[in-house]
C-alpha cells in the first residue's frame, strides 16, 4: 500500500534484515520483474518485439485496460468489485457514435451535432450514472457488489444492443461543416510521438495516485476497504465513499470506451466484452488484495502492462490465440498465489520494533466478521 | 462415538489435565502457565472475570485452539487434539458460550450435524428424530425435532446446544455459560441432568457468571484471574465471598477519581432511551433508561453480559437507532444524526472489539491515528502531510503509544498499545464526550492502569467519560459514579465509595449477606 510505504520511509531508522530483503524485494516487485522477463524473452524470440514503435503500439493496447484497471483498483481497494465496466465501455462507444451521427429533436425538427468535447463530457456523465446506480444498489440497498454489478453488466450491454439494434456505428469522423470533427484524435493522434490513449492513461493514473495518497477521500477509501466498521466509527462517510468509487470506475470505463471506439473508428455494442475480467486481472497481478485495503496505482499499471505485453508478444511470435488465453490465465493464478504468500508473510513476521504481530486468526476473524455483520444489519 | 477406555479411573481421579498451558495472541497472554485438572464424575467449576482466560482454556481443552506451549494429558497420557472432531472422538465435547447452531436447519439436523446416522438407504432420519425426541424428554423441553432452530427462542436454542453435546455420549462435557439464556426452571432441569451425568461417571466443567447458581452444582472450584489460577477448593470449604475475593483480587490499583475541580454542565443526556433487540424479538435490550453525565465526570457502567451496556453505548454513538427516547449532547437532540455528525459535534465511541471495530489492520499506526480527524488537514484539495505528521507524533507522545514509529504496521503493537491508538484516534477529534465500551478488554494490568490514568487526565480537562466494564475492580478505580445495569435498566447507582459486593449484588451476580 502506497501510504504505508511512504510513511515508513519517513519514519526514521528501520532495521532491514540483510539476506531476507532481496527475497522481499523480489516478492514485492514481482509484477515489475515479470514484466522485465516478458520483455526479455520476447525480445529474444522475435526481432520485431524490442522496438520503440512496437512498444508504443503495445502501450496503446494496454491503455484501454490500464484505464479500466485504475477505476477497478479504486473499487477493489474499497472491498468491492465492478463487473459492469466492460459493458459500460461498450455503451459509451455506442452512445458516442449515436451522438456523432447527430441527435434528431423531433419536436423542434432539427438535428443537433454536438461538438466532440460535449460528446466526451456527456459520455463521462453516462459512465458516472452507471456507477451511481451500482453504488446506490451496493451502499444503500445492500445488494452484494458482485450481484449488483453483474446485473448492470447485462442491463448496460442490453441497452447498447437495443440502441443500435445490434449494429455498429462506423462513421465517427464527423464533418467539418457540422463542426464535430476531432473524434479520431483520441485514438489516432500522437503527442510527442506518444499515442493520446497512452497519455490519457498516464494522466488518469496520476490523478488516481493523487486521490489515493494525498486526499482525505483516498485515506477514507483505504480505511473503509480495510475495515468498514472501524472506518464508520471513526466518522468516515463510508457510503459516500462507496458510491464515489463506483462512479469513478464508471467514468474510467467511459473514457476507455471513447478511446477504443476512436481507435477502431467504429462503435459496436459488443465492444469491451469481458474486459472487466482483464481489468480485475491487472489489479490482482499488481498486488492488490481482493479483500480490500491493499494495493496501489503503480502496481496496477504494471499489472496491465504484464497482461498487454504478454498477449501482444504471443501474437508477434505467432502463438495461437487459444494458447494466449491459457497463458494469461496461468499468470493471473500465479499472481494471486504470490499475493497470498505475501500477505500471509506480512502477518506472520514481527514488525521492525520486535513487537509481536497480530495472530493470523485474529486478523482473519476481524475480516470475516464484516460481511457477517452487514448481513445482520441489512 | 468414543472408544470405550480400557482403564476406568475411579471417581475423583483426574481424567483430563492441562499442564502448564500458555496461550498468547500477539502481544497479549491469555493464559500464563495454567494447570487444571478435570476429575471423573465431578463438576469442576471455573470462576473468573471476563478476559480472565476461562473460555480460552476451555477451547484448548476441547481442541478448538492449540496452546502456545504446555501439554494436555488424557488418562495420564499426553495427547494433542488436532481438531474438535478429534477431541469429540476421544470423548470430550463442549457447549459453547456463543451458540454454534445452524439457524436454517432443524433441531434434528443440528443435533446430528457432522455425524449423521447412516441407514440402509442413505441417512436414517427416523432414528435421528427418535433420539432427538428422547433428548428433549430428558431435558423436559417440548420441542419438535423438525422445528427450525431460527424459530426457537434463545433459551430453547441453548437447550438444543446442550442436547447436541449430550447426544455424543461424552466422558467429559464442558459447559461454557450454558444458562445465560435459560429460565430458572430450565436451569433446574439442566442441573438434574448434570447430576445424572456425574452419577454415570461423566466429568463436567462448568463456567458461569452467576456465581450462586454455579456454587449449587459445583464439587470443585477453580478460580482464574488474568490467565493464572489463583485458587482451588472443594465445594464444602468455599463460599461466595471466597470466590469473589479470589476472582477480583485485592492489590489492584487502577487509580482514584480525579478531584480538585468542579464538574461542568451536563454534556451528555440520555433521556428515556429504549433500544429494540437486533435479532428481532419483542424484548427491549435497553428499557427506558435515563442518565446525565457532566463535563469532567467519569461514569462507569457495570453489568453482566447481555445487560445492554454495549447496545446503550452503540446507540448513543449512532450505530444503533433509538426505539424510544432521545440522546442530547449539550442540550441538542442528536438522536437522528449519523455517526460522523456526532463525532463532529464532539461525541465519540471507543468500541468494545478493537480488532473488529476499532482498527484498520491494513493501515499503519499513523494512518489509524489520523483517520478520524483526517478531514481537518485538507488544504485546498490535498492533505497537508506536515500537519498530519505533527498530529500523529503529538498523539503518539500524548497517549504514550509504544511503537517503532508512525509507519509501523498496526498489527505490530501489543493489545494495550493498540487500544491506546484507538483512544488516541478519537481524542484527535477533540471530543466533549467519550464513550468507551470495555476499554480494558484483553489488555494487561499495566496498560489498563495507563488507559485509566489517561482518561482521568482528560476528565480533569473537562472531558465527560462514560466507560463500561464487566470487571468489578475497574468500577472502583477512576469512576466518580458507578451505574449498574441489569436487563436493560439501571438497577443501582453508587458513588465512588461503593464496595465490590454492593455492585455484584445489584448486577444480579451474587447476593451476599
Amino acid at each position: 500500500m502506497t501510504s504505508a510505504s511512504q510513511n515508513s520511509s519517513r519514519s526514521g531508522p528501520r532495521t532491514s534484515s540483510g539476506g531476507f530483503s532481496l527475497a522481499k524485494l523480489l516478492l514485492e516487485g514481482r509484477a515489475f520483474l515479470a514484466l522485465m522477463v516478458i520483455i526479455l524473452v520476447f525480445s529474444m524470440l522475435s526481432p520485431y518485439y524490442f522496438s520503440l514503435g512496437n512498444f508504443l503500439t503495445m502501450a496503446s493496447h494496454v491503455a484501454i485496460f490500464g484505464i479500466l484497471a485504475v477505476g477497478m483498483l479504486l473499487v477493489i481497494l474499497n472491498g468491492g468489485i465492478d463487473l459492469s465496466v466492460g459493458s459500460t465501455l461498450g455503451l459509451s462507444g455506442v452512445v458516442a457514435g449515436f451522438l456523432m451521427q447527430g441527435v434528431q429533436l423531433q419536436t423542434l425538427g432539427v438535428v443537433l451535432f454536438p461538438p466532440v468535447w460535449v460528446v466526451v463530457v456527456l459520455i463521462c456523465v453516462l459512465g458516472a450514472l452507471v456507477g451511481l446506480v451500482n453504488g446506490v444498489l451496493i451502499a444503500w440497498l445492500k445488494v452484494p457488489a458482485f450481484v449488483a454489478t453483474l446485473g448492470m453488466l447485462y442491463v448496460v450491454r442490453g441497452a447498447a444492443l437495443l440502441m443500435t439494434n445490434g449494429l455498429t456505428y462506423n462513421d465517427l469522423g464527423g464533418k467539418p461543416e457540422l463542426g464535430n470533427t476531432g473524434f479520431d484524435w483520441l485514438g489516432f493522434n500522437r503527442l510527442f510521438g506518444i499515442p493520446i490513449g497512452v497519455l490519457v492513461m498516464v494522466v488518469i493514473a496520476i490523478i488516481g495516485s493523487i486521490i489515493l495518497n494525498r486526499t482525505a477521500f483516498g485515506r477514507w477509501l483505504y480505511a473503509s476497504g480495510g475495515n468498514e466498521r472501524a472506518a464508520e466509527l471513526s466518522g468516515v462517510p463510508v457510503k459516500k465513499v462507496q458510491v464515489s468509487v463506483y462512479m469513478l470506475s464508471g467514468i474510467c470505463a467511459s473514457v476507455a470506451g471513447l478511446i477504443l471506439s476512436s481507435e477502431l473508428t467504429s462503435a459496436g455494442p459488443t465492444a469491451g466484452n469481458s474486459y472487466e475480467l482483464t481489468a480485475i486481472a491487472a489489479v490482482v497481478i499488481g498486488g492488490a488484495a481482493l479483500t480490500g485495503g491493499r494495493g496501489n496505482i503503480r502496481g496496477t499499471l504494471v499489472g496491465a502492462f504484464v497482461i498487454g505485453f504478454l498477449s501482444d508478444g504471443l501474437v508477434i511470435i505467432g502463438v495461437s490465440a487459444y494458447w494466449q488465453t491459457v497463458f494469461t490465465g496461468a499468470v493471473i493464478v500465479l499472481a494471486v498465489l504470490l499475493n497470498a504468500i505475501q500477505y500471509r508473510r506480512r502477518v506472520k513476521l514481527p514488525g521492525s520494533n520486535g513487537g509481536p504481530s497480530t495472530s493470523p486468526q485474529q486478523a482473519g476473524k476481524a475480516r470475516t466478521a464484516d460481511p457477517a455483520h452487514e448481513k445482520i444489519a441489512g | 462415538m468414543n472408544a470405550a477406555p480400557q482403564f476406568e479411573p475411579a471417581a475423583g481421579d483426574t481424567v483430563l489435565a492441562a499442564r502448564n498451558i500458555v496461550k498468547s495472541y500477539g502481544g497479549t497472554h491469555a493464559l500464563k502457565g495454567v494447570n487444571f485438572d478435570i476429575r471423573r464424575g465431578e463438576v469442576t467449576t471455573l470462576f473468573g472475570e471476563n478476559g480472565a482466560g476461562k473460555s480460552t482454556l476451555m477451547k484448548i481443552l476441547s481442541g478448538v485452539e492449540t496452546p502456545t506451549s504446555g501439554s494436555i494429558e488424557l488418562d495420564g497420557r499426553p495427547v494433542v487434539f488436532s481438531s474438535t472432531v478429534d477431541a469429540r472422538d476421544r470423548g470430550i465435547s463442549i457447549i459453547h458460550q456463543e451458540l454454534s447452531l445452524a439457524p436454517n436447519l432443524s433441531v434434528r439436523d443440528n443435533i446430528f450435524m457432522g455425524r449423521e446416522l447412516r441407514g440402509a438407504t442413505g441417512l436414517d432420519f427416523a432414528e435421528e428424530a427418535r433420539q432427538t425426541r428422547m433428548l428433549m424428554v430428558d431435558l423436559e423441553e417440548d420441542i419438535d425435532p423438525m422445528t427450525l432452530v431460527q424459530d426457537l427462542r434463545l433459551g430453547q436454542q441453548q437447550i438444543v446446544e446442550i442436547a447436541r453435546a449430550l447426544s455424543v455420549d461424552s466422558r467429559i462435557l464442558i459447559m461454557d455459560e450454558p444458562t445465560s439464556a435459560l429460565s430458572a426452571t430450565e436451569v433446574e432441569v439442566l442441573f438434574k441432568v448434570i447430576r445424572d451425568l456425574t452419577a454415570r461417571g461423566v466429568s463436567i466443567v462448568y463456567i458461569s457468571h452467576h456465581l450462586e447458581e454455579a456454587l449449587q452444582i459445583t464439587d470443585h472450584a477453580v478460580v482464574l484471574r488474568d490467565g493464572t489460577i489463583t485458587a482451588t477448593g472443594k465445594a464444602k470449604n468455599i463460599d461466595l465471598e471466597w470466590i469473589v475475593r479470589n476472582m477480583v483480587g485485592e492489590n489492584f490499583d487502577l487509580g482514584s477519581p480525579p478531584t480538585g475541580y468542579a464538574f461542568g454542565d451536563v454534556a451528555l443526556s440520555i433521556d428515556d432511551v429504549s433500544i429494540a433487540d437486533v435479532s428481532g424479538s419483542d424484548r427491549l435490550v435497553v428499557d427506558r433508561l435515563s442518565l446525565d453525565v457532566r463535563a469532567g465526570e467519569i461514569v462507569c457502567i457495570y453489568g453482566l453480559m447481555g445487560a445492554g451496556r454495549t447496545e446503550l453505548l452503540e446507540c448513543v454513538a449512532g450505530r444503533l437507532p433509538v426505539t424510544g427516547g432521545r440522546v442530547l449532547l449539550e442540550g441538542d437532540d442528536i438522536s437522528r444524526l449519523s455517526i460522523a455528525e456526532r463525532i463532529n459535534r464532539g461525541l465519540v465511541l471507543v468500541p468494545e472489539d478493537r480488532q473488529r471495530d476499532g482498527l484498520v489492520q491494513t493501515m499503519t499506526v499513523g494512518a489509524n491515528l489520523s483517520l478520524a480527524s483526517i478531514g481537518a488537514f485538507v488544504k485546498g484539495m490535498l492533505l497537508s502531510r506536515s500537519q498530519e505528521r505533527s498530529l500523529i507524533d503529538g498523539t503518539i507522545r500524548d497517549v504514550r503509544v509504544k511503537t517503532a514509529g508512525a509507519g509501523a504496521p498496526i498489527g505490530s503493537l501489543s493489545g494495550g498499545n493498540q487500544q491506546k491508538v484507538v483512544i488516541g484516534k478519537m481524542l484527535t477529534t477533540d471530543p466533549k464526550v467519550m464513550l468507551l465500551d470495555e476499554p480494558s478488554r484483553g489488555i494487561d494490568v499495566g496498560a489498563k492502569a495507563e488507559v485509566f490514568r489517561l482518561l482521568g487526565e482528560r476528565a480533569a480537562q473537562g472531558l465527560a467519560v462514560v466507560f463500561s466494564t464487566s470487571e468489578v475492580a475497574e468500577c472502583l478505580g477512576i469512576a466518580h459514579r458507578i451505574i449498574v445495569m441489569r436487563r436493560g435498566r439501571i438497577s443501582a447507582q453508587f458513588g465512588a465509595d461503593v464496595t465490590k459486593e454492593q455492585i455484584m449484588a445489584a448486577s444480579g451476580e451474587a447476593v451476599l449477606v
